[in-house]
């Protein structure tokens, strides 16, 4: 799982440029629900990029996505988003 | 009817329309629970459709919106955010404005 936190981070590092990046990895809150079957990890992004500013939140969201592409698909089953541009801190 | 063509249909049949996991009465997933209950807070009429139900609408639904998460919200047809936008919009004073909207 960490290996996936890091490609994660990678990942929206490269796309992003974000001032701060904080991920968490709460998969072990939802061991074994009936939507998580197929394995896919449930995780939590906070972050702050320039890139977020004057977008809306699902323009913002969408961006995060894109970033993380095929890895939405199995290996993250749920993410939940906090994306500020720097001037909301 | 091709999938995309089904839920073009079924999107708009209900002017608040939620695709999520399980039903309101019994979600199966955490995500797709506390949607239904702010939505529920807010008064809100809404149609349901269980993506678990019908593994193509699941698929089918993420490629709609270009958006791989559920559950996802519609009012009126346009896509609204998942769980975490309509948090927000909730927290915000908003989502119940775009509510008593699409309710007349």
């Amino acid at each position: 799982m960490t290996d996936r936190v890091a490609r994660i981070e990678q990942r929206l590092r490269e796309a992003l440029a974000p001032e701060s990046i904080e991920i968490g990895d709460e998969s072990h809150l939802h061991a074994g629900h009936e939507g998580a079957k197929g394995g896919g990890g449930h995780f939590a992004v906070t972050i702050v990029s320039a890139k977020f500013q004057g977008q809306n939140t699902v323009m913002r969201h969408r961006l995060v996505y894109d970033a993380l592409g095929n890895m939405m698909q199995k290996e993250i089953h749920a993410l939940s988003i906090t994306a500020l541009s720097p001037d909301e801190l | 009817m091709s999938v995309q063509d089904r839920i073009k249909e079924q999107i708009v049949s209900e002017k608040i329309m939620l695709y999520m996991k399980g039903t309101p009465q019994f979600p199966q997933c955490g995500f797709s629970g506390k949607t239904v209950q702010i939505l529920q807070a807010c008064g809100a009429r809404f149609g349901a459709v269980d993506v678990l139900a019908d593994p193509e609408i699941r698929q089918g639904i993420k490629d709609y919106s270009n958006w791989p998460t559920i559950p996802q919200l519609y009012i009126n047809g346009e896509f609204i955010g998942g769980c975490d936008i309509i948090t927000e919009l909730y927290q915000k004073g908003e989502l119940q404005k775009m509510v008593m909207a699409a309710q007349g």
